[in-house]
């Protein structure tokens, strides 16, 4: 399978990395990064994805973290 | 995806479905309105006081609830209340944000600061407790003075019910905590409507959110744009209620509802947990010996805390 590059930034450590990603959906994407779809909402300019939807390469992509940091 | 409601691009899979933006608010404000409703949380005559910390949940409801008074023509006095516990570099930020919030929404704002009131911030008292070689828990510490000054500064504005932004996610953990930690009883003070016992000085609790998981809160407060910054709390531990937020989540991906049906379940049994727990301490809740306020002995846990940083 072709890799991608994609940007990922993360809202609970304001980090910010490039990810060579190996599958096509935001679901594939939170399970290379292992992170459950519970606690993340991911968008893309501004825009919220379901985790059906299909990335492309050099998408900049932003996961916000559901849980709250108190 | 397609919104399973008008084909529109959806953003979220709910249980019943995809749903698009627009079909995501009104499923959401519903659900809120209805709690409201079928709990009968705000009557008329009541003044409401909103439990704010400047998170996506407190201005959620806060939002919420006025736009419900408004919908239902309801003319309740309505105020948030927030506490500054003194935590350096977070609690500033996340009262910076409510500040904002608050003028937006025209809603007046009360900051309570512990320093005022105990004598130090949460900082100092930590620091106190470390030097005099105690273990208490910081979280402890914060949740006591916290439920303390609540309550406290929401009579003294004369509030006759306390709205909190607790969610679905919250409830399912305290439900879980309870039974994994043989503290059933514990679970009599949860439910929509918090508490078991009237008194005098106690402000009523409800929470309107209570069947919104945090995932729908983030999302209603992402949408909405509300000034809600992402940052940790110092103090924050990956302690037991982390592990079992964790694990319902680990189950929620791979069976969705679960969280739904801990407190389903959870609501059936409610009554009789109450019930029992009324049979089995019918004595009436106190006033601290010491400041007065409700108490379940003689002197109160935030009196207690100050005797302990003496």
């Amino acid at each position: 399978m072709n890799k991608m590059e994609i940007t990922v930034k993360l809202e609970k450590d304001n980090s910010k990395k490039k990810v060579s990603f190996k599958g096509k959906t935001v679901k594939e994407l939170l399970s290379q990064l292992s992170l459950n779809s519970e606690v993340v909402l991911v968008t893309r300019n501004n825009e919220i994805l379901t985790e059906e939807e299909i990335l492309k390469p050099k998408d900049k992509i932003e996961i916000l973290s559901v849980v709250s940091g108190g | 995806m397609r919104c399973s409601q008008c084909q529109n691009k959806s953003i979220i899979e709910l249980q019943h479905g995809s749903v698009c933006q627009h079909h995501f608010l009104s499923y959401y404000e519903e659900k809120v309105f209805k709690t409201l409703k079928k709990y009968q949380m705000i009557a008329p005559e009541d003044k409401i006081c909103v439990a704010c910390s400047g998170g996506k949940d407190s201005q959620t409801v806060l939002h919420l609830t006025k736009k419900y008074l408004q919908e239902q023509r309801l003319n309740n006095e309505i105020f948030a209340l927030a506490i500054d516990e003194g935590i350096k570099s977070y609690r500033s930020k996340t009262l910076k944000d409510l500040k904002l919030f608050c003028k937006q929404e025209k809603v007046k704002l009360i900051v309570v600061s512990s320093k005022e009131e105990f004598g130090y911030t949460l900082d100092q008292a930590i620091k106190r407790i470390k030097k005099k070689g105690l273990t208490n828990k910081p979280c402890h510490l914060c949740g006591v003075w916290r439920r303390y000054l609540i309550n406290k500064y929401a009579r003294k504005n004369k509030a006759t019910k306390l709205i909190t932004g607790h969610n679905l996610d919250d409830e399912a953990q305290a439900v879980v905590m309870n039974i994994f930690k043989d503290n059933a009883s514990f679970s009599a003070h949860l439910g929509p409507i918090s508490g078991i016992k009237e008194h005098a000085q106690f402000v009523q609790r409800v929470k309107p959110l209570y069947f919104c998981t945090e995932k729908e809160d983030k999302l209603y407060s992402l949408i909405k744009n509300f000034p809600v910054s992402f940052i940790e709390c110092p103090y924050a531990e990956e302690g037991y209620r982390a592990k079992v937020r964790d694990m319902l989540n680990q189950f929620e991906s791979q069976y969705h509802g679960t969280k739904q049906g801990v407190i389903n379940s959870f609501l059936h049994v409610l009554p009789l947990i109450k019930e029992k727990e009324l049979n089995d301490n019918d004595k009436p809740l106190r006033s601290c010996s010491k400041c007065g306020e409700p108490a379940n002995q003689e002197v109160c846990q935030a009196c207690k805390i100050m005797e302990m940083l003496r």
